[in-house]
């Protein structure tokens, strides 16, 4: 094989690599809070997978724990918050600011 | 002798029953039938005070682009009143969303409404970022546990009560047991012709359980106020006036001086409703509440600001 092959063959290599990182299979589950409401109200995801929450709604909202073993900030329109869950269970959630908001994340 | 008789007009019979150490007054205070001796001094007549409420310093959305504005302008409400008012209840959500600088700037603009004193109750936007620990901090003092507090002004208790510290999560408002047993403590001694006037933040009655505007345990309180002559329970949260009176008890919502809710069920979720321009000081405002002793009921005469 030609040099340029040798090169083309390792670029392409590490194409696939760096490319394949980028296209993990799970990419995050993302729950939309909008019109009071969490959507999907329910996400199934593995054990040591990340949920993002994003507020497409004006009013400020939170992303509560019902045992408050975790909360999100108050979140403002557009705001993000991340939580990876590492123990199998269902964890319901709530927002602080309007109770009647709750929703469910199950984890396998 | 039937003459005689004839000429005794009632004043002239009240004198002598005095006289005679068996002249009664009846009269209704707080709900409940009482006498007193003829030629007794009457006691003060009564007082007014003023709530103002969901001033949610902070907001900055499209139901109201002046929030500050119409603060001011409901605080120049209570300062119009005559009489003065003896104190004010400011009943929750003094800030949106406990933003930094907030506390502050509302105690600023307080410092312009002319009473002797303002009573606090936080609402869940005072309290949800730290449990309650800024909010204590600065209107804890003379209060207990989570900022529950009670006090007596012209014959009449008053009971300020916390129920935001430990929202239910699909339910609302909750007071817990420990400021419940400190309720049944507080009230224990009085009788039941004390007038009682409950300040809270979310109704204790169930208003609209579907958006949160209830309280889990609100009926063991309401339980607890039964027995008394006038109960007078007032609140915000839903920032609009609503009322029920269940036997003794007079339950009024409050608006606020910052952006209006929609009517229960009458939106798809409650929060800041955008209104005409000219509707929306006509849903914005505060209350004044007057005393009097021969009544049982206190009065809520509503101040809009328009």
């Amino acid at each position: 094989m030609t040099a340029n092959t040798w090169i083309l063959m390792l670029a392409s290599l590490l194409a696939f690599f760096v490319g394949g990182a980028d296209a993990a299979p799970s990419g995050g589950t993302h729950v939309s809070i909008s019109e009071f409401t969490f959507r999907p109200a329910v996400v199934s995801i593995a054990a040591g997978d990340t949920v993002t929450w994003v507020n497409d709604d004006a009013e400020e909202h939170t992303v509560t724990a019902t045992d408050r073993s975790y909360t999100s900030p108050g979140l403002e329109a557009a705001e993000t918050f991340s939580h990876r869950f590492t123990a199998p269970g269902t964890y319901r959630y709530f927002c602080a600011l309007h109770p009647h908001m709750t929703a469910t994340v199950v984890v396998q | 002798m039937l003459n005689e008789l004839a000429r005794v007009d009632r004043r002239r019979f009240m004198q002598c029953m005095a006289w005679a150490g068996t002249g009664l007054v009846w009269a209704v205070r707080g709900g409940v039938p009482s006498s007193t001796v003829l030629g007794e001094a009457s006691a003060a007549a009564g007082f007014t005070f003023a709530q103002i409420s969901d001033t949610h310093v902070g907001f900055t959305g499209k139901a109201n682009p002046d929030a500050a504005g119409t603060l001011d302008d409901s605080i120049a409400g209570i300062n119009a009143l005559t009489p003065r008012p003896a104190f004010v209840l400011h009943t929750g959500d003094l800030t949106h969303g406990q933003k930094a600088g907030t506390f502050d700037r509302l105690a600023e603009s307080l410092k312009s409404v002319r009473t002797e004193r303002i009573f606090y109750v936080p609402g869940e936007h005072d309290v949800f970022l730290d449990g309650g620990k800024e909010y204590l901090a600065r209107h804890g003092r003379g209060t207990l546990g989570g900022g529950w507090q009670s006090f007596d002004y012209g014959g009449v208790h008053f009971v300020g009560l916390v129920n935001v510290l430990t929202y239910k999560a699909g339910v609302g408002g909750a007071l817990g047991v420990d400021q419940l047993e400190w309720l049944r403590q507080d009230l224990a001694p009085r009788g039941a012709s004390t007038p009682i006037v409950v300040f809270t933040h979310v109704p204790l009655w169930a208003v609209y359980p579907a958006w949160g505007w209830t309280t889990a345990d609100g009926e063991e309180a309401i339980a607890m106020l039964r027995r008394f002559g006038s109960v007078t329970v007032l609140n915000g949260h839903i920032h609009q006036v609503l009322q029920k009176i269940e036997g003794h008890i007079a339950f009024h919502s409050a608006r606020s001086t910052a952006f209006p809710q929609p009517a229960p069920g009458a939106a798809p979720s409650p929060g800041p409703m955008t209104v005409e321009a000219g509707e929306l000081r006509r849903l914005l405002g505060v209350r004044e509440i007057v005393y009097t002793e021969s009544s049982a009921r206190l009065a809520a005469v509503e101040h809009p600001l328009a």
